[in-house]
């Protein structure tokens, strides 16, 4: 397993160095400019200025070298110098977003708990909400609350989330005025009441990204359940004497997360990833809102620096899942 | 009459009464809300409206524009004009005077040392300053003493009101900025998002691309303003959502361009809890024809270049008829509503500077098809698309994406088609179309096709810069990089030498003159501009905010102090 593990690492940096490579020449080469959102009344030298002002005319070659540099060693340095103290990084330019002027890791620091906190969250409210969906309706197959779990999935599968998420912000919002529709995102948790205030603020994009998870999650779970309800053992516990509680919760039911829990660590980098769309939605400040935005101003630092941190977080949640999976299930061996 | 004058003047200083006695900080927060978030608070890094006006509520320029296009001080005690002596009588300098006692929001004097410092900040040539042209044709700044600011100009300046006016050019604080100069201006990332201004408000918290949180300036200049304790800036999400926060949820007190459908607007002002106001600047939403041929036939390089005039429009009744086809008010109708009025002037305002031109305002399809049949252009063949010496009448036409635009090139494509016209739509992304990247063959400078539609506007009420930019020598070319503002590469002499002219004359009424002419020239002489739409900016604010008032040649947010809570 340690091998297996130390030669998936190793096998990820020229994957990731090849990664990044491409990601900067697709952005790079792709039609735009970070100055298509300037009004027009500015004139085509001042715009000259500002391009390299900013460093967007240098041969991509240079650019390149220049992000490794920033972000392997620089940015680094900055890091271990806010947690240390110590003045590694000196005065070294930093990844500077084009649009505006900021550093890209003191955003990335900024939005990161907050997308953490709130599709975070929704992920874990739609797991909650799979799980239980998933077992009830593999026992009780065919049943109506199977039928209707899987309605509900096939509503969560194919309606978008900004057609739910807009209904949810009439139906709750405007209609019957229970939960605001912008995020703030200066609200701080100090007490009862403002804490009352987050939960009241999460609802609806928690309720919109949770119903698209739990739609998915709980047919891997039925299907996963059906599997190993068939089973010789499920007939032999049975045949002991044991409820149906402690056969399909205790024996059933540990054996079916297997997969399960694969699927969930898989979907894990798609937290960070954050979902852009439910974001703009509801104007929550987090990554995925970043990215998008920075992809629209053509951004290039900045798409380049996310979209390299999310193949860190791909290639690395993958290699998780598959330790995860060779660890709960003792029938599988890596070698 | 008396009595009655009487009781409705005493009836209206009722109504003034809550502003009267609104102190300062008892109004508690104000927030508004953005479609697009803030980025950053200077104005001279960025370009992006958003980020001028969230900045206006803090840094101030010298002087300002009232909602009809009026100067107003704001930092200093009086308008230099040539009758008080501010304007030398050459006309190369103009003089400010600051008002005494003005101090930083964090409470150290305003100087004239200030003033000279925002003018090399931003004609540093490594500092990338977007508002460049604000500065542009200054010989020198100087300190004449600690509260007089003397501006000298290369030369005669007919309008000397450029540099520290509007919310494009303000005052930054020498202490704060001086190590932000020339290569380093991007790095101060703390100057740029916490400026110290003289504003009505200082910034307090800044979240890149989301919140701008901000606090009262005790140091106002007014004492008794301004009357909310706190304001915040939340950006994101769309014009609908916007919309929707101030006039149905009403979690918001102002939402900024609120460009939404006309039903949509209808919809939410009859929730009552918010009103749209709308400003009229310049803007114009036009469709440009090219004068050159775009032709892909042709090989690259000489392509829309002046070698090679436009097979179709280089004559003018073809020009004339698609105009004549156009129903404006319709357009206005569907895409704009209370936002938009139908114009026929690249130059719609402000009042004085608007020629008299408003033929194109009736759609005469009848006339239209009889100025093709005396150009020429006849269907031969009866396929309904008209031809002329084998050459069928086949254009491209191209805008960004956009669903108001898209809505726009439907309607107008169904009228050239009854004219006779054959017509392919084209739309592209806003930020290839707008991105001036010379590799790309969709920018609207390359105008890879017949006509292309979009909107423009003039930075100021006095539209010099605007109307230069239809000189012959700013033709987009592989020679300039397909930079360049004459995207119809409209070239001729006489308007090059009228505009000349312009740059020289200096009594407001000849200004005036010249501009309707040179207005003309490029729309009812040529029609080699087609305005269609004079489109306002349109923003939303609920009920419970008073003292708006929306200001399309400044930043919308010019009079903030001034705003209260209704109670």
């Amino acid at each position: 397993m340690l091998t297996f593990t130390l030669r998936r690492l190793l096998l990820a940096i020229p994957t990731l160095l090849v990664i990044s490579l491409v990601i900067f020449l697709l952005v790079d080469l792709a039609p735009g400019s970070p100055l298509s959102d300037i009004p027009l009344t500015v004139p085509p030298d001042v715009r000259k200025k500002m391009i390299e002002a900013l460093g967007a005319d240098q041969p991509v070659i240079f650019r390149y070298v220049l992000w490794l540099r920033q972000f392997f060693w620089v940015e680094p340095a900055y890091l271990i110098d806010g947690w240390f103290g110590t003045t590694w990084a000196g005065d070294e330019q930093r990844i500077l977003s084009w649009q505006s002027r900021s550093p890209v890791f003191t955003i990335i620091g900024q939005r990161l708990p907050q997308t953490l906190i709130v599709i975070g969250t929704a992920y874990l409210v739609g797991i909650l909400i799979a799980v239980p969906i998933g077992i009830y309706s593999a026992y009780r197959q065919y049943s109506f609350f199977d039928q209707a779990g899987t309605l509900f999935a096939m509503i969560g599968f194919s309606v978008p989330t900004f057609f739910s998420g807009t209904l949810f912000i009439i139906i709750f919002a405007v209609w019957l005025g229970w939960f605001p529709t912008k995020y703030d995102t200066q609200l701080v948790v100090t007490d009862w009441a403002s804490f009352l205030e987050q939960m009241r603020q999460m609802a609806l994009p928690v309720m919109t990204l949770g119903l698209a998870n739990a739609a998915a999650i709980s047919r891997y779970m039925r299907s996963s359940m059906l599997d190993n309800m068939g089973m010789d053992y499920v007939r032999t516990a049975r045949a002991k004497g044991m409820t149906e509680r402690t056969v399909i919760l205790k024996h059933v039911l540990r054996n079916s997360l297997i997969p399960v829990v694969t699927v969930i660590a898989l979907g894990i980098p798609s937290i960070f990833g954050g979902a852009i769309i439910t974001e703009n939605l509801f104007g929550v400040n987090g990554i995925g809102a970043a990215l998008i935005g920075a992809i629209h101003a053509s951004d290039l630092p900045m798409v380049q620096t996310l979209a390299f941190i999310f193949a860190v977080l791909i290639v690395l949640f993958n290699l998780i899942a598959d330790v995860l999976y060779g660890l709960l299930d003792p029938r599988i061996r890596y070698d | 009459m008396k009595l009655r004058t009487a009781l409705l003047g005493a009836v209206a200083a009722m109504g003034m009464a809550p502003a009267a006695f609104a102190e300062r900080g008892t109004d508690g927060e104000v927030k508004l809300t953005f479609p697009q978030a803030v980025s950053i608070m200077n104005p001279y890094l960025s370009g992006g409206t958003k980020d001028i006006y969230a900045a206006s509520m803090v840094l101030e320029p010298l002087a300002g524009l009232t909602p009809e296009g009026v100067l107003v001080p704001k930092l200093v005690t009086e308008i230099p004009t040539l009758e008080n002596g501010g304007i030398s009588a050459d006309m190369t300098s103009i003089t400010w005077k600051l008002i005494p006692g003005l101090l930083w929001s964090d409470g150290t004097a305003v100087t004239a040392a200030d003033a000279v410092f925002t003018w090399q900040y931003c004609t540093d040539p490594a500092g990338g300053c977007s508002q460049a042209t604000k500065y542009e044709g200054i010989a020198s700044v100087e300190a004449v003493d600690d509260a007089t600011i003397k501006v000298t100009f290369d030369g005669p300046k007919a309008n000397p009101y450029t540099a520290f006016v509007s919310a494009l050019s303000p005052v930054l604080q020498k202490a704060q900025f001086e190590a932000c100069l020339g290569a380093a201006a991007p790095t101060c990332t703390d100057p740029n998002n916490m400026p110290i201004g003289t504003g009505p408000f200082m910034v307090t918290g800044f979240t890149v691309n989301d919140t701008v949180t901000m606090a009262m300036n005790p140091n106002y200049r007014d004492p008794m303003k301004p009357a909310f304790a706190s304001a915040v800036i939340k950006g994101g999400g769309d014009a609908e959502g916007s919309a929707r926060a101030v006039m149905e949820t009403g979690e918001f007190d102002y939402a900024w361009n609120t460009q939404i459908p006309p039903d949509s607007q209808a919809a939410m002002s009859a929730a009552g809890k918010g009103q749209f106001v709308v400003a009229f600047g310049t803007l114009v939403e036009r469709i440009e024809t090219n004068t050159t041929d775009p032709s892909a036939d042709l090989p690259e390089g000489e392509r829309s270049t002046a070698k090679h005039p436009h097979p179709i429009f280089s004559d003018i009744k073809v020009r004339t008829a698609l105009s004549m086809a156009i129903d404006r008010s319709i357009l206005v109708e569907v895409g704009y509503g209370a936002g938009g009025k139908p114009t026929c002037n690249v130059i719609p305002g402000p009042e004085g500077w608007a020629s008299d031109n408003t033929a194109c305002l009736t759609q005469d399809m009848e006339g239209a098809k009889a100025l093709m049949e005396e150009a020429g252009w006849t269907d031969t063949d009866g396929d309904g698309i008209r031809d002329k010496d084998g050459k069928k009448l086949s254009i491209v036409y191209q805008t960004t994406v956009n669903p108001i635009r898209q809505d726009f090139q439907a309607l107008i494509k169904d009228w050239w088609t009854e004219l006779g016209v054959e017509v392919e739509l084209k739309a592209i992304d806003p930020g290839v179309f707008f991105g001036g990247d010379a590799g790309s063959p969709d920018t609207f400078q390359k105008f890879y096709a017949d006509i292309e539609m979009y909107a423009n506007n003039s930075e100021s009420p006095d539209p010099e810069s605007y109307l230069g930019q239809y000189q012959c020598k700013n033709a987009p070319s592989p020679e300039t990089q397909w930079q360049g503002e004459n995207i119809n590469r409209f070239c001729t002499p006489e308007y090059d030498a009228l505009y000349a002219s312009l740059a020289t004359t200096t009594d407001m009424a000849a200004r005036q003159d010249i501009a309707k002419k040179l207005n003309d020239m490029v729309t009812k002489d040529s029609m080699i501009v087609i305005p269609l739409v004079h489109r306002g900016t349109l923003s939303a604010h609920s009920n419970a905010l008073g003292g708006v008032q929306i200001n399309a040649w400044d930043s919308e947010l010019w009079n903030v102090a001034d705003w209260f809570r209704v109670k």
